[in-house]
């Protein structure tokens, strides 16, 4: 039982990092359509920037809280700005262009950036401090429960929250939502989409961030190459969920996390990616649209 | 370049604001390194200084090309007696040359090994295969439209086949060819199956996630295909059982290669446009509207995804054969999205663009290797670059027409 408990518990931490990761991609494919390859650099970018920010910090003797928070606040901030900036250089201008040409164009930027942080860092995978402090009153359920698992699920649960919300009530979120729906009719009722879009791109970069700075802390390495695989992911349990939809993207993401914390307990950790990949076959065979996802009728 | 637009005020003070940006954006990554074991920071000015001049000058000269290229649209459209001045193709693209550019092409690769060296043999053999691999995928997403992001698992399957055959049956190259091929086909089918329902992106990423599970398969099931450390001692194609040197037997898998690819060339070309490369094409204009004109639209998924992975699984045979050693880590999804990567920036769907651009997208990281570590970073930013320069890729084929009378 309290193996189970174990695995569940880890599971849950997993599924609550691909969320904050598959956010950023679900909201950047209903507003734009693309699959932005270069959505898990922007994690491994949020990684990296929290390294540096917490380690200057710590020579200059912060205390830890200070530091947990400075460093993820850097992170949100560099990560969105580079999520700007890429949608700027490398997205903008081919927003009309066919559907295949700013896939490609991710995929170069993703891999610049790889090798950006490669050259301007380093190659070599770089131990990261553990910025989260240890609760005292989960001493008694060490075995199941750790205290940066339990902070990335209570911050992931937070911002998925303020995200929610966000989208929901604001104008900002009505005026995303309009543009996810219909691009040319959202601008022609006066919503400044570019704006929107770049807004969506930050967001969600600024999402991957502070997964990104969690799930470094929590396994307590990073190298330049740590974006892609989460990326992956990410993108799977977005697609599972329906892409395109934020719940689904969720829901998708703690699917994806269970299933693959079940099958490395109680199978075989060799597998772990092929019980993700075949779960997604799988549902995608019998619901094509995603658990979410609305079946679009196609008039003709 | 005449009429050079002078740069005004506004575009200084845009230029100089871009280099802020990026000298804010890249602060941390490019100035700050930490040593954690040592406590120890180095800040390197220097970069800073770099990035914000070098990306100011880079702002100013798009923003003056931009109004220079604006300028002579304009007068264009001033000019009397002409409606909407006709973009005119480079002298390479236009098709009536073709014929004599074919020729020359293959005079050059013909003389290739006598002129240059082994080394440069070798390169030109890895970018030739992946000419086939491109004209194969180029059937997948550039013809039918399917959007396939794991077809490298049939390269795999194809370099596992002759290497496994050549493990446990002692089979040579010329055996493992045809089977590698069949074998690549129908797990082209056995993909294609379940994907037949899903559509645009939900199909890409069942696609990219079938190519990981078969990269993982063969690293983790060691019984089967020796897990990560590979096969080795694969031996290279034969020629009637005669002894060739190393040199010799490059030179001889370089023609091979050669042929290969021509005929992977005249092969796609006659699909193009026989009845099945006529059904494709409808089926990625339009799907619905395919099958309203009564095309099974079953069959032909599926014989795009089997023809498709039939080339990569020959390929795989070749490559297999050519660098005598496999391991799953040849087979990641960079190699997919390389592959991809050639077909869109060759123009979905044109022959001829899909070769050049596998020959540049191989040669270039090859010769960028005076960059030495920068080749990767300048890799990324030329797809980047390309992609916004040229949309539609380098060549793209302009609308096949049938005259009804001939």
């Amino acid at each position: 039982m309290e193996y189970f408990l174990e695995l569940l518990f880890s599971g849950l931490t997993r599924g609550a990092i691909y969320a904050l990761i598959a956010l950023g991609y679900t909201m950047v494919y209903g507003i734009i359509g693309l699959i932005n390859f270069a959505h898990g650099e922007m994690y491994m970018i949020g990684a990296f920037t929290a390294l540096i920010v917490s380690s200057v910090l710590s020579i200059y003797g912060l205390p830890l809280p200070a530091i947990l928070v400075l460093a993820a606040l850097a992170a949100a901030i560099w990560a969105g700005a580079y999520g700007f900036t890429v949608e700027r250089l490398a997205y903008r201008p081919l927003r009309d262009a066919p559907r295949l040409a700013p896939l490609i164009s991710a995929i170069g930027m993703s891999i610049f950036l790889q090798n950006y942080v490669l050259l301007a860092q380093t190659s070599d995978f770089v131990p990261f401090p553990s910025l989260v402090p240890e609760f005292a009153f989960l001493e008694p359920y060490g075995a199941i429960v750790d205290s940066s698992g339990l902070t990335i699920l209570a911050v992931s649960t937070l911002v998925m929250t303020a995200l929610t919300l966000l989208i929901k009530f604001t104008r900002t979120g009505k005026a995303m939502r309009a543009t996810a729906q219909d691009r040319k009719m959202a601008l022609l009722v006066g919503i400044n989409v570019d704006r929107i879009i770049s807004l969506t791109f930050v967001t969600g970069s600024a999402l991957a961030a502070v997964g990104g700075l969690l799930i470094a802390s929590h396994i307590g390495q990073i190298n330049f190459a740590i974006g892609f695989i989460a990326g992956i992911k990410a993108f799977t349990a977005a697609v599972l969920g329906g892409i395109g939809s934020i719940p689904g993207a969720v829901l998708g993401s703690f699917v994806l996390g269970l299933t693959e914390a079940f099958a490395t307990g109680y199978v075989s950790s060799d597998y772990e990616d092929v019980f993700a990949f075949s779960l997604l076959v799988l549902i995608l065979i019998f619901r094509p649209a995603g658990l979410l996802g609305k079946a679009a009728t196609e008039k003709v | 370049m005449k009429n050079l637009p002078m740069p005004t005020g506004k575009d200084i003070r845009h230029a100089l604001l871009t280099g802020l940006w990026f000298m804010f954006l890249t602060f941390p990554l490019l100035v700050i390194k930490v040593d954690p074991a040592e406590q120890s920071v180095t800040w390197r000015w220097a970069n800073l200084v770099w990035v914000g001049g070098v990306s100011a000058a880079v702002a100013l000269a798009c923003r003056l090309l931009a109004a220079y290229r604006a300028a002579r649209v304009e007068r264009l459209r001033r000019l009397p007696d002409q409606t909407a001045p006709q973009p005119k193709l480079p002298l390479l693209f236009r098709p009536e040359r073709l014929l004599p550019l074919g020729t020359l092409a293959m005079l050059f690769f013909l003389a290739f090994p006598l002129v240059f060296s082994t080394y440069q043999v070798n390169i030109m053999t890895t970018a030739l295969m992946y000419v086939i691999l491109g004209l194969g995928l180029n059937i997948v997403v550039g013809f039918a439209g399917l959007l396939d992001l794991g077809y490298v698992a049939f390269y795999a399957v194809g370099a596992y086949t002759y290497g496994l055959l050549h493990l446990h049956f002692n089979l040579g190259f010329w055996i493992a060819l045809p089977i590698g091929g069949l074998l690549g086909a129908l797990f082209g089918i056995l993909l294609g199956f379940p994907v037949l329902r899903l559509r645009g992106d939900y199909l890409a990423i069942v696609t990219l996630g079938f190519g990981e599970i078969i990269r993982l398969v063969l690293e983790n099931w060691g019984a089967f295909s020796q897990g990560p450390s590979g096969i080795a001692d694969i031996p290279r194609p034969g020629l009637f059982g005669l002894d060739m040197t190393l040199d010799q037997s490059l030179v001889y898998q370089y023609y091979l290669t050669v042929a290969m690819a021509l005929a992977t060339v005249f092969v796609v070309n006659r699909l193009r446009h026989s009845r099945i490369g006529r059904a494709w094409f409808a089926l990625r204009e339009d799907e619905i509207a395919c099958q309203a004109m009564g095309i099974d639209k079953t069959a032909i998924k599926l014989t795009a995804f089997a023809l498709g992975a039939a080339w990569a699984g020959m390929a795989g045979v070749l490559f297999a054969a050519k660098t005598t050693f496999i391991n799953p880590a040849s087979f990641t999804f960079l190699e997919s999205a390389i592959i991809l990567c050639i077909v869109v920036l060759g123009g979905m769907g044109s022959i001829a663009g899909v070769v050049l651009a596998a020959l540049i997208l191989m040669l270039l990281p090859e010769y960028l290797r005076a960059l030495a570590e920068y080749r990767m970073l300048v890799f990324g930013a030329v797809l980047v670059v390309m992609m916004i320069v040229r949309p539609r890729g380098l060549m793209s084929p302009p609308r096949q027409t049938y005259s009804p009378s001939r």
